[in-house]
């Protein structure tokens, strides 16, 4: 990767949202305003069980915000014993831990985008969780910027804490992030400035005294730790609304069945056609801009791209984990069985695609050769865009007109 | 906060249906209102068909609901670029650089955080979203703003390593005692601009300084959709119909198509389209080149600006053009709230009994826009009539700009203003910033409008909330 001083410069860690006015004009508190419009109940799920369908997604939606939490616990305790001893080996054990830690958490990106708990317009904690692309410079030193970020000026910023992390991000724009997912990546890789491999920053930045690289590193430390945990407690506000039978889950699974089926593939729409396929690949497709990868600093992009498309699948199937409940598969195929099959279809060939792609993506998306990185890509493009459009086919069996084109 | 939405009409169209199963839960019972103070049918949907529900911190960060597959991954693209950080060249990031050698901000986000509105400097801080246009008496070759010969047209606070910025300016203000007709005092705050340190010397004689702020940005592809006779319809030069009301169309230099054409954008309506009001920006705020201006802002003056290097000819390539303009365009206003509440009801028949109205025209209906089928024949709420008004002595700034004179202004399209707080986190309105909210910016209000002001201060509190409250719903 070629080194700039933005990282990632991609902004909009809240990115533009492809239904976001469907999202966030489904409202669940109101009875029927005779209006007329709404489709009536007894069309819900063109014959099948909605309920059933619905009950098992807020389950599912539950259990996957637990292995989310789960694995990040774990990410804190590694994070703990590397900032306690700060060696190579507990470094790898940490970014293993991040590692484990992402598809779960991209499985989960498709209960987005429709002022759910995770990006409730008032009290969602995406941007603090998963917010991308992110300027290194605001939170520690980079190669053209030795002495950048919060990490390095105790002067403005004298004690690091959680409360400060949540204040700080986005404070000044799009990319000033401090919080989440990716600031905790920067702080165990580094920049990325390797064509071949992810950031390579050693362990030493945590070391104290004379063996010690660069400045602050018990700074460093205590700002790891706590965004860490910072992470933790978005997280569990989010898994709390979840929490069977109560908060959230409960508006949702005793909500008129068309407003939650809504709700479902609005999020499987917008994370296909808008978020995954434009945000996270088609612009780096285009602007071949090798920095426009979303996990950049640990070269993990393809995982990301790959449980997206998963999270999407356990959605429609009704999976997640072991669980393999009732789906949006069985009503579709109760109206529909050839659109079912379509869209299973549909599915396996985007996965297949965005596998296909060779990494890292941020090479993938300058391999002009036959059969290399950008066919690859660009075959994934048009199989996002094939899903989406089926997915408004769904949307359309199941009495729910989806606002995409 | 909850929607809520009434009947919708059959002619609504696919794009509208397609929120039924959405929007169906969110109507309230309905309290009948008599059909004249009665709410419109659709007047919640600013933008038509474009109209997007959110009434987040990313209200104004959403493509037009009714964007195709293809003008959304522009749009994704163009925002992509709206908010990269452009560095000095030359620079190992390919096609990121070429910022300055002068400039106000290193990305169009700098300014249009979230694509909100902009805020003036606090004291002693630095010039960011606040713009000073200079310039001095007589034209350019197209009846333009002359530049000021050593500054050029704009006040250029920063500069790449190696080029004297064009100095520092300063901003203080003086309060100024008023009072409604209830006796209720109010202050208005008036802004002085002064230049205390100047890099490349005095200002030419008759400098003319006139503060812009970077005002939110949705619903722009809109206004350029709606077509010039529609605009022209309205003018009124010598009001001939007597209501008090001019309007007056800019006559602009278009530069892509090198004639004159009715000016629609920037605070005296001095550009014509969405796309030469970006390039300008780019080139002139960023100092990044494009095939629309292909020079650095450098005048005879600023011998280490013309030498410094560049980032490529031009620095943004016409595919970045293209993905920039077309996001610009198509960036969805959000839809109204609040708007059967009887309270905002009231305050919109006062806002068109006090005749504010007459020029914050509230419905147009757009032509058509060529590529953009989305933005066309779309009936929109945008309460402007993107002309020119007398605004008074009070607002004047001095500096004409082709046909506007020193006293007038373009009406500010009032569409998406009630979410500027929840985007920007402030409500510093008018052209320079300087009202702080919506009952202030009513009162700096003269020349064409001192009647409607009048009424505003003649109104009882009550009244005078509902007016407020219905600019709040917008």
């Amino acid at each position: 990767m070629i080194a700039s001083r933005l990282a990632c410069p991609r902004f909009g860690p809240v990115l533009a949202i492809l239904l976001s006015s469907l999202a966030l004009a489904a409202c669940s508190d109101d009875g029927d305003d005779g209006d007329g419009n709404r489709p009536s109940s007894s069309s819900t799920g063109g014959g099948g069980n909605a309920q059933a369908v619905i009950d098992n997604y807020a389950a599912n939606v539950h259990a996957n915000y637990e292995q989310v939490l789960t694995g990040v616990e774990a990410l804190k305790n590694t994070v703990a014993a590397f900032v306690d001893a700060p060696t190579e080996p507990n470094m790898k054990t940490a970014r293993d831990a991040w590692l484990a830690s992402r598809p779960a958490y991209l499985q989960s990106e498709v209960y987005r985008f429709y002022n759910g708990p995770i990006d409730n317009a008032e009290t969602g904690p995406e941007g603090k969780i998963n917010g991308w692309p992110l300027d290194e410079n605001f939170i520690d030193y980079t190669d053209l910027q030795p002495t950048a970020g919060i990490i390095n000026d105790p002067d403005t910023f004298p004690e690091i804490t959680t409360a400060l992390i949540a204040e700080q991000n986005e404070a000044i724009d799009e990319k000033s992030l401090s919080a989440g997912f990716h600031a905790i990546e920067f702080l165990l890789w580094g920049e990325d400035l390797d064509e071949n491999g992810p950031g390579a920053r050693p362990a030493s930045d945590y070391v104290t005294g004379p063996t010690g690289s660069a400045d602050n590193q018990d700074r460093r430390g205590t700002y790891l730790q706590a965004v860490t945990d910072l992470l933790i407690a978005d997280l569990q506000t989010v898994v709390a609304q979840w929490q069977p039978g109560t908060a959230y889950a409960a508006e949702l699974t005793g909500d008129d069945p068309i407003a939650s089926l809504t709700k479902m593939i609005t999020g499987m729409g917008s994370l296909s056609g808008g978020e995954l396929k434009n945000e996270r690949i088609n612009n780096a497709y285009q602007t071949k801009d090798q920095e426009e990868e979303h996990s950049c600093f640990s070269d993990n992009t393809h995982v990301d791209h790959l449980n997206d498309a998963i999270g999407i699948q356990n959605v429609y199937l009704g999976k997640f984990g072991g669980n393999d409940g009732a789906g949006l598969d069985e009503l579709v195929k109760a109206v529909n069985p050839e659109l079912d099959a379509q869209m299973k279809a549909d599915l396996e060939s985007a996965i297949a695609a965005i596998e296909a792609i060779p990494t890292p993506f941020d090479q993938a998306i300058v391999d002009e050769a036959a059969g290399g990185g950008r066919e690859k890509i660009k075959a994934a493009i048009d199989a996002l865009q094939k899903l989406t459009d089926t997915t408004v086919d769904v949307a359309t069996a199941l009495g729910v007109t989806l606002n995409v084109e | 906060m909850r929607w809520h939405r009434k009947s919708r009409g059959a002619a609504a169209g696919a794009a509208s249906v397609a929120l039924s199963a959405a929007l169906a839960g969110c109507g309230d019972a309905g309290v009948p209102f008599p059909a004249s103070i009665g709410p419109e049918p659709g007047e919640e949907l600013s933008g038509g068909e474009t109209t997007v529900f959110d009434v987040s911190r990313e209200a104004f960060t959403r493509p037009g609901r009714n964007l195709s597959v293809d003008h959304r991954e522009d749009f994704a693209l163009g925002d992509h670029f709206f908010n990269r950080t452009w560095i000095t060249a030359p620079a190992s990031a390919e096609g990121n650089d070429g910022l300055g050698p002068l400039y106000n901000a290193t990305s169009c986000s700098a300014c249009h955080f979230k694509d909100g509105r902009g805020e003036p400097p606090e004291p002693d801080a630095s010039f960011v979203d606040l713009l000073l246009r200079l310039s001095v008496p007589g034209t350019d070759d197209h009846g333009g703003p002359l530049g000021e010969p050593r500054y050029g047209t704009q006040f250029n606070q920063f500069a790449i390593l190696g080029v004297p910025s064009e100095g520092t300016p300063s901003l203080s203000y003086a309060e100024v005692a008023g009072s409604y007709a209830d006796g209720e005092p109010y202050s208005l705050r008036q802004p002085a601009y002064a230049f205390p340190q100047l890099s490349y010397g005095p200002f030419a004689e008759g400098t003319m300084v006139s503060p812009r702020i970077a005002p939110q940005i949705p619903g722009l592809g809109l206004l350029e959709a709606v077509a010039e006779d529609v605009l022209l319809a309205r003018v009124d030069e010598d009001d001939a119909d007597r209501d008090g009301i001019s309007g007056k169309a800019n006559r602009v230099w278009d530069v892509e198509r090198q004639e004159m054409v009715v000016g629609r954008f920037g605070w005296k309506a001095g550009v014509p389209t969405v796309g030469q009001q970006s390039m300008g920006a780019f080139a002139g705020d960023i100092g990044i080149t494009s095939s629309l201006f292909g020079g650095d802002d450098c005048t005879a003056a600023q011998a280490e600006c013309a030498a410094a290097p560049n980032g490529g000819h031009p620095e943004l390539s016409d595919q970045k053009r293209t993905w920039i303009t077309h996001y610009a365009l198509s960036i969805a206003v959000p839809a109204r709230r609040d708007w059967e509440d009887p309270e905002v009801l009231h305050g919109k028949a006062l806002f068109d009994g006090a005749g504010c109205a007459g020029c914050h025209v509230p419905k147009l209906v757009t032509g058509t826009i060529d590529g953009f089928p989305e933005l066309s024949g779309q009936v929109i709420r945008p309460y402007t009539d993107l002309l020119l008004h007398d605004m008074g002595e009070g607002l004047a700034d001095g500096r004409p700009e082709f046909s506007a004179d020193g006293r007038e202004w373009r009406t500010a399209p009032l569409w998406a203003i009630g979410l500027v707080e929840t985007v920007s986190r402030h409500q510093f309105l008018l052209h320079d910033g300087r009202a702080r909210g919506f009952a202030e910016a009513i009162l700096w209000h003269g020349g064409e409008a001192a009647a409607s002001q009048e009424r505003f201060r003649e109104m009882s509190a009550d009244d005078r909330a509902a007016l407020l409250r219905f600019l709040e719903s917008l």
